[in-house]
């Protein structure tokens, strides 16, 4: 059965490129009248997922559905959806009444109507008499402001929009962030929009839906993702944070930075591996280092307007980042506290590497497309399928050639380490924690001791 | 003093890449029957050119090779438009494969084009003529219609065509109502490209113009030299195709100027 009160459902879809998995099974429902906004960095499948509910590619599986109809296969030109696209995508060789007419024309509405809607439209994006002018001689915020007449003049039920404001500066994206928001309220259509910027997606929507790697992480008011943040990839991706990693000890009481902390959060289990995430803003720093719960000593202060953005190094080696209003020196041994309401508490992803693999005699193993040497194992036969695992902080990247190659794809700082995830080139993710700094895309060479490897029996 | 030698080094060349064309130019407004004679200013050859005091041939060969340049150069317009879109749309890996295609018969010796041409027709048993001509040079113009409409869908927003789709038109409208008019003045451009060469092709022609007494201006004036000495109305002639060249070429460079102070 279908649920009317959605106006878009997206249902277990899938789609890849040959081997290459770009969404692996999304799922997502938007309410009418909803301002919902795909959040993830580049190259994390928001666009793909938008260009698949507009129709502009075919998906592997899984269905769409909009307004209650199923449209997966339907053309992009039947669809009761219009996009504004990154690039405006306006029609060179015609004027700005032509290209707003332009969807108009095709329906074949008396001109009358046309010119009126026409004129409606430039109104609601403030370009009236602009009709006659070439495209070409607009300004960025003028040409968008087009792209989106033309595309509402067509009364979508949804509106879709691809990173719209990524090619304007500053001043005039948050200029036009506030005009979306009115055209929004005033239009009372479905708006479906996509955005790497975390601080777009904040402002402007009811819904954040945050992605990456081709799967949704975390779907939730604004507020929802900046305080309850789902996993370690939200937390970071989304507004500054302090990660950590953490021991949750028993119900309420959470172990980090070599510290017992009360918190609010309960249910994970006694001696469980967790992550902490607190933001800059709720850490309070005192002067004098007895009144904190944690004692370090400040690394840097920087201005940012409404605050002072401090670095502190705690003295087992942590490094917080704080916000504060008032002022300290560098050098300045201060405490810190922070309050257990503000405390969140996350489930890990995972606490160590596991990997399927062969074992190919007693005393190696392959996995990730290579053969390692193990320590002897016993009671597996040769030749079976096993399961590998390797913990963070046992994988050695090298600057040459390792074992195997791979590349940095992302980076979580976690206070004391970073936590790499490195794509392999047998197109499988090892997780690494190092204190070496890597830059994203960075070639490296991986080596694993055979005494870290671990052969269990599946 | 080196700014001169520049200077002079540019005009010698010019000079020599002209002079053939300004001889023969020069030498359209005098009588003499042997070029290389001056026997004074005279437009008598004009005239004569005019008057049809030439053998009537002569324009029957213009008017067959204005309408075999502009049939073959028309078709090869679509043809290579639609293979250029086409080619366009390819992977990468296929769209290079079939551009190194596109190409060879570019760098291909006319002579071997000529040939091969010949003695496909005369295996498929086809009588050879105007139809024949036509097509060989089809044949031939189509790889650079496709060269002269790729750029402009290189430089094309890629969202064009999806974005007219997401507006409510049909492929085919999109074709004709986005993607037609962006590529216009590549088509254009390979048109008058692909005209010319047909124009004056010679080689192609001759092996495909059969023995009917088909003849296109290159291969009349080859038998008209051959038969002893150029009939004194192909100066004039030739100088004014010359003339007309130069003013295409003008509005095709003006149109080019132009479209690039609008993409500015």
């Amino acid at each position: 059965m279908q649920d009317f009160n959605y106006i878009i459902d997206v249902r277990n879809i899938h789609k890849s490129y040959k081997d290459k998995v770009v969404l692996d099974n999304i799922n997502l429902s938007v309410k009418k009248g909803e301002f919902v906004t795909i959040l993830g960095p580049s190259g994390c499948g928001k666009t793909t997922l938008l260009r698949l509910i507009a129709g502009f590619l075919p998906a592997t599986s899984g269905q769409i559905f909009i307004g209650g109809k199923e449209i997966t296969g339907i053309p992009p030109y039947k669809r009761p959806v219009n996009t504004v696209f990154q690039k405006y995508a306006l029609f060179p060789h015609l004027n700005v009444y032509d290209n707003i007419a332009f969807g108009l024309k095709l329906k074949k509405l008396p001109r009358k109507e046309i010119d009126r809607k026409v004129a409606r439209v430039l109104k609601m994006v403030s370009m009236t008499d602009y009709e006659y002018r070439s495209v070409d001689s607009l300004s960025g915020g003028q040409q968008q402001r087009v792209a989106i007449a033309r595309a509402i003049v067509n009364e979508p039920e949804v509106l879709l929009l691809d990173e719209p404001l990524s090619a304007l500066d500053l001043k005039m994206r948050q200029d036009m962030q506030m005009e979306l928001k009115e055209l929004h309220k005033n239009l009372k259509i479905t708006f479906l929009y996509v955005t790497h910027d975390q601080e777009e997606a904040l402002t402007l929507s009811d819904t954040v839906v945050v992605m990456s790697e081709g799967v949704i992480q975390q779907t939730g008011t604004p507020m929802d993702v900046y305080n309850e943040p789902a996993n370690s990839f939200v937390a970071d991706f989304i507004g500054a944070s302090n990660i950590l990693n953490a021991e949750m000890i028993e119900d309420e009481l959470v172990r980090f930075a070599n510290h017992d902390f009360k918190c609010v959060d309960k249910g994970f289990g006694e001696h469980t591996p967790v992550d902490v995430v607190l933001r800059p803003e709720d850490i309070v720093v005192f002067e004098n280092p007895s009144n904190g719960m944690l004692c370090g000593k400040i690394q840097s202060v920087v201005f940012k307007g409404v605050h002072y953005e401090l670095t502190v190094l705690t003295e087992d080696g942590y490094e917080l980042l704080v916000h504060d209003y008032n002022c300290f020196n560098v050098g300045a041994t201060v405490g810190l506290a922070v309050k257990p309401f503000d405390i969140h508490v996350m489930k890990k992803e995972r606490v160590c590497n596991t990997f399927e693999g062969k074992l190919i005699d007693s005393s190696h193993v392959e996995f990730l497309g290579h053969e390692f040497e193990c320590k002897e194992v016993e009671g597996i036969e040769a030749g079976e399928r096993v399961k590998v695992e390797v913990d963070f902080g046992d994988v050695e990247l090298l600057d040459n050639e390792g074992m195997i190659e791979g590349e940095v794809k992302y980076i979580l700082y976690k206070c004391d380490r970073y936590h790499l995830t490195v794509l392999t080139d047998w197109d499988e993710n090892i997780y690494v924690d190092t204190q070496d700094v890597w830059d994203d895309g960075d070639k490296v060479g991986i080596s694993i001791m055979p005494e870290h490897i671990r052969v269990i029996h599946l | 003093m080196k700014h001169l030698f520049a200077k002079l080094y540019v005009w010698l060349l010019l000079a020599i890449l002209y002079a053939p064309i300004l001889i023969i130019i020069i030498f359209s407004f005098t009588e003499a029957r042997v070029l290389g004679n001056w026997t004074g200013f005279s437009t008598k050859l004009y005239q004569s050119l005019f008057s049809g005091g030439v053998n009537n041939s002569l324009f029957v060969t213009l008017l067959n090779t204005f309408a075999i340049a502009f049939i073959a150069a028309s078709a090869s317009a679509v043809l290579g438009s639609l293979a250029a879109i086409g080619i366009f749309n390819l992977r990468r890996k296929t769209r290079n494969t079939v551009l190194f295609l596109n190409n060879i018969p570019i760098l291909n010796p006319e002579i071997i084009t000529g040939v091969s041409l010949f003695l496909l027709f005369v295996s498929l048993g086809i009588s050879q003529g105007f139809m024949t001509v036509v097509l060989a040079h089809i044949s031939f113009c189509v790889p650079y219609v496709v060269l002269s409409v790729l750029p402009r869908l290189k430089q094309m927003n890629p969202s064009l065509y999806e974005a007219a789709l997401d507006l409510g038109a049909t492929p085919m409208q999109a074709l004709r109502k986005v993607i037609f008019p962006e590529i216009k003045p590549g088509i254009i451009s390979g048109f008058i490209l692909t005209f010319t060469l047909s124009f004056d092709d010679f080689v192609v022609s001759l092996f495909t113009i059969g023995n009917e007494g088909l003849q296109t201006l290159s291969t009349y004036i080859y038998a008209d030299a051959r038969k002893g000495g150029l009939t004194p109305e192909l100066r004039p002639l030739t100088s004014l195709i010359f003339i007309v060249v130069l003013v295409l070429l003008f509005i095709v460079n003006q149109r080019a100027k132009k479209s690039a102070v609008h993409e500015k």
